[in-house]
């Protein structure tokens, strides 16, 4: 059986197209900027490398594939999946690390299935869930948030981490800290209870310390794509309502085990999730109610995998690529009434 | 059926009629045992062992064997084939018997083996069908060995680690460490890496194939189709 597949990029001029990504990434800004905030310079090295090696990967491509480099490379696609591959690794990243996480995303996710329009699953997630799988040492080197964090490691400190790795030491060691979710999972695998694990010091006024402020960064990056009309609310919205509510029904049923909904909304990747990785339009649903079943399908995959997956303590990158895959099917059940279409 | 000649039936085997890489039969023992060059080794030469005692066997038998019964009878013959073989590994190969272990019998259930029995051995003689099992053979477990190499490479570093199971504790030094890292590239060791790779390796073939048939093109123009045209490959 083979499904239609909507492509939403195709459909517009190059200009357009690149003028939506650009507001895309004007809406990341807020949330990039606090995470400097509180992760310094090795996010700055990440999206400079990332960046880098997305363009350099999908110019290449471009060349081998014999397709034009101009307009390809200035709609800005490859900026965007570099810039959320950045966003989603830990600060200071070896550059291996981001030059194989941008190998995949670009090459393997993207060129490979036809270039931009016509990817199912979406790039920066691919490249994500393949490093995360493949180097779970180095993606957990998360660094404790601190505030105005450049002060505290400096340039030359982040091209050491960069290019040569963490020396052994303890002091560097001192530095790193699990993130909320890791201490939840590790936490509540040993049967400790939920109220002494959130007094620890990666927990914060809200969810998570420096992640809550990032996270209320990307809602308000998010909540202007809308009002300008560059993402629709469907998939944002029912993606953080049904997490909501699953996590408010385990919440309600047992409150010592199970963390608040308002804690899952702020937690890891929820947010840049609803607003910037599930919103891909070439990925996702394109019916309105295919873009409402794709989120919830989602949330409740990212709340299954945080809370009973084995290993991996959060869940975004998986959700969203399980549901790539849902798409087409989707697509096909959701497809609107054409008008003067008899009803069955 | 016209009877193929010993070259064609090498060219296709290796190259045209690949069983991994154009047939794509037999895929479910090739992704899951290529981790390392010996695994994939392994099951290679078991899988030749098997096609072409078997594809033999039928040849000889082809003409007492009527259409009506010839697929449980060619399953009886695969079946005996790959008993045996069993046992040898068993008797002579334990660990590697352990390390491939369920992939072992389940040769008997690999499309490749009854393919060919249906599709060459029950339609040619016996020299035929044993060179065509050889080449079908030695076309799938090349196959296995590249996607081995590709995988154990990347995901552990080394080639050729545990030859010893295989060939004896002589073959011990036949590893080859290309990075004493731990930093290996554990997706390659998945299943995943498994798909990625054989699409590679199907892409390259595929890739190959076009830059062949451009530049017979070429050559064609150029001599104003002089030349008689080459055998095309007819599936």
């Amino acid at each position: 059986m083979q499904f239609e597949t909507e492509s939403f990029p195709k459909s517009i001029d190059n200009s357009r197209l690149g003028q939506l990504m650009r507001e895309v990434l004007y809406a990341l800004v807020p949330g990039t900027l606090l995470m400097i905030w509180f992760f310094g310079w090795g996010v700055i090295s990440n999206l400079f490398l990332a960046i880098l090696f997305s363009l350099s990967l999908e110019a290449i491509m471009l060349k081998l594939r014999k397709r034009p480099l101009r307009p390809f490379l200035t709609d800005y696609s490859a900026v965007i999946t570099g810039w959320l591959l950045a966003l989603s690794i830990p600060a200071f990243a070896p550059w291996w690390l981001i030059l194989i996480g941008s190998f995949f995303a670009i090459v393997i996710a993207k060129q490979l299935y036809g270039g931009l329009g016509y990817n199912p699953f979406n790039p920066a997630m691919v490249g994500y869930v393949v490093l995360l799988v493949s180097f779970p040492v180095e993606m957990v080197n998360w660094f404790a948030p601190v505030n105005n964090s450049m002060a505290s490691i400096g340039f030359t400190d982040m091209l050491q981490l960069v290019f040569t790795g963490m020396p052994d030491t303890p002091e560097w060691d001192a530095m790193t800290m699990a993130t909320p979710l890791d201490t939840l999972k590790i936490g509540l695998g040993l049967d400790k209870p939920l109220a002494e694990l959130t007094q620890g010091k990666s927990f914060g006024v809200l969810a998570g310390a420096g992640w809550e402020w990032i996270s209320l960064g990307y809602l308000c990056g998010g909540l202007w794509m809308i009002y300008r009309k560059i993402i629709s609310w469907h998939i944002p919205l029912t993606l953080l309502a049904t997490l909501a509510l699953i996590s408010a029904i385990f919440w309600g049923y047992d409150a010592s085990t199970h963390s608040s909904p308002l804690f899952h909304l702020l937690a890891g990747g929820t947010m840049l999730g609803a607003f910037f990785i599930a919103t891909d339009p070439v990925s996702a649903s394109t019916t309105p109610w295919g873009k409402i079943f794709y989120a919830a399908g989602i949330a409740f995959f990212i709340y299954l995998i945080r809370v009973w997956g084995s290993g991996y303590p959060d869940g975004v990158g998986f959700a969203v690529l399980i549901m790539n895959m849902a798409v087409p099917l989707i697509d096909y059940y959701t497809r609107p009434k054409v008008f003067g279409e008899a009803r069955e | 059926m016209s009877q193929a000649s010993y070259r064609k039936i090498t060219q296709e085997g290796l190259w045209n009629n690949n069983p991994g890489l154009v047939q794509l039969l037999g895929l479910c023992p090739l992704m899951a045992v290529t981790t390392n060059v010996v695994n994939g080794l392994g099951l290679g030469l078991a899988t030749i062992l098997t096609l072409v005692a078997s594809s033999t066997t039928i040849s000889f038998a082809r003409h007492f064997i009527t259409p009506e019964i010839r697929l449980p009878v060619f399953v009886l013959i695969i079946a005996a084939v790959v008993t045996a073989i069993e046992l040898l590994m068993h008797a002579f190969f334990f660990e590697l018997y352990h390390i491939l272990g369920i992939f072992i019998p389940l040769i008997v259930t690999n499309c490749i083996i009854i393919g060919r029995a249906e599709a060459f051995a029950a339609k040619h003689t016996p020299p035929k069908a044993f060179w065509d099992a050889l080449m079908m053979g030695t076309g799938f477990a090349l196959v296995l060995l590249i996607l081995g190499g590709m995988r154990e490479v990347l995901a552990n570093g080394t080639l050729f680690d545990h030859a010893h199971l295989m060939f004896g504790e002589s073959a011990r030094g036949l590893a080859i460490h290309l990075f004493e890292d731990d930093k290996g590239f554990l997706l390659a060791a998945l299943p995943p890496g498994a798909f990625i790779g054989l699409g590679l390796l199907l892409a390259i073939k595929n890739w190959i194939d076009a830059q062949q048939v451009q530049r017979r093109k070429a050559g064609k123009t150029a001599t104003t189709a002089t030349l008689p045209v080459t055998s095309v490959s007819t599936e």
